[in-house]
């Protein structure tokens, strides 16, 4: 376990990362998500290194797996390995990784102030993804990941998941 | 500071998130509803999450052969430094959550001021770990209000709970002998001096929740030394039954 504070890619390393994606959100890649803190070859071995959205994720050592078997196919040996510091934001999830959470059917973090006011109910402004509806409540604090909570958007009914703002 | 000391303070902070998170484990599939459920098995898994980062930590500082397994399913009960309180079983619901609320507190009070120690992986621990409790007391604080302030039932469970768990707070506020040694050193967190902000959020909650604050002037303790109550033996059996049974199994 080391501590990283700067985000370190090699582009040419980027395309690789960019095929793995979140087992919970398939249609993120992690890149996207912005979970990979380093990527350098050192030594002819691609050195990678992650840092979790949330202590408990389940999803991290899947993700090291997955990094290891995409560089597998190109014939180029990985190592993966955690980092805690500087700990994952919601800001680092990119702008198209935001627009494949809605289409997935996942609102996006709103800001750090509005996302309390969202799970404290005191304002309706989390969008239901599938009808673009902001009259949504709240369902529960806690919802399929802990990365997420649980809404239900009042005009179409639909129950969806709302991916906390964590900063 | 010295591994052993570094290690043995370390136990001290990551046993109570092992323990906790065992508790809320036991929940799975029985929470009083679907949502509460869920939300406790995800407190669980932050707390589950914050164990392993310790406990990797801490078989890294004792060698090659010791894992993060061995920390978590190896020890004997004295061992294990968590306080009494986390370890009280999951009664009812009302016992559920005060007890997940005087840990949640005292959590993000600690985590706020390890996250300035000077070893450095503790303080990254810490401020992940601050992200996670912050939500998790929310959660607790939340439903202390609603059932305090709820029906005449939920009200009076809640305050036998509130009641009985009492005399379990003031050993969060304990030092050892490890901790000493670590706050000395810049490492850990002075925990006396958390008492009178902890007491104070407790009681506003409790207040704003129509729940009194018991007059208790005898406290419990011994889980941080290792002296646990009964109730940790049989936790502990179903903690590490796999492990003990079939020893060295992996996933």
């Amino acid at each position: 376990m080391t501590i990283e504070l700067e985000q370190h890619i090699d582009p040419k390393l980027f395309s690789i990362l960019e095929k793995v994606s979140d087992p919970e959100i398939p249609v993120l890649s992690i890149m996207d998500m912005g979970v990979v803190r380093f990527a350098q070859m050192v030594n002819n071995i691609a050195q990678i290194k992650i840092t979790p959205t949330y202590s408990g994720c389940p999803a991290m050592d899947v993700i090291g797996d997955d990094i290891i078997n995409a560089f597998s196919q190109e014939n180029i040996e990985a190592k993966v390995s955690l980092v805690l510091s500087p700990a994952w934001t919601t800001d680092w999830i990119t702008p198209r990784g935001r627009k494949a959470l809605e289409e997935y059917g996942i609102a996006a973090p709103l800001e750090e102030d509005a996302d309390k006011e969202a799970l404290l109910g005191n304002k309706k402004i989390v969008k239901c993804p599938q009808c673009g509806s902001t009259n949504t409540k709240m369902i529960s604090q806690f919802g399929s990941t802990a990365c997420k909570a649980l809404f239900q958007c009042e005009d179409c009914l639909e129950p969806f998941d709302y991916f906390k703002c964590l900063k | 500071m010295k591994k052993e000391n570094l290690i043995q303070y370390i136990y001290g902070i990551a046993d109570n998130a092992l323990i906790l998170g065992q508790r809320l484990s036991e929940l799975c599939g029985h929470g009083p509803n679907l949502e509460t459920d869920i939300a406790c098995t995800n407190m669980a898994l932050d707390l589950l999450g914050q164990t392993r980062s310790y406990y990797q930590y801490a078989a890294h500082l004792s060698g090659e052969k010791v894992t993060e397994d061995d920390i978590a399913f190896l020890r004997t009960e004295r061992q294990y430094k968590n306080v009494l309180l986390v370890e009280q079983p999951n009664t009812n619901f009302a016992y559920i959550i005060t007890r997940q609320f005087f840990y949640d507190v005292f959590h993000l009070l600690l985590l706020q001021e390890l996250q300035n120690s000077k070893d450095e992986t503790l303080a990254a621990i810490a401020k992940k770990g601050i992200k996670e409790v912050s939500y998790h007391q929310r959660f607790s604080s939340d439903w202390i209000k609603r059932l305090g302030d709820g029906t005449e039932v939920s009200h009076q469970k809640t305050q036998e709970a509130v009641n009985d768990l009492w005399k379990f707070t003031d050993e969060l506020f304990q030092l050892t002998e490890e901790d000493k040694n670590a706050v000395e050193l810049g490492v850990g967190v002075d925990v006396s001096l958390l008492k009178e902000k902890y007491y104070q959020i407790v009681g506003e909650v409790l207040e704003e929740a129509t729940l009194s604050v018991p007059e208790l002037k005898w406290f419990r303790k011994g889980g941080k030394e290792g002296i646990h109550s009964e109730h940790m033996g049989y936790l502990l059996s179903d903690l590490q039954y796999m492990q003990r049974t079939y020893p060295n199994m992996k996933w």
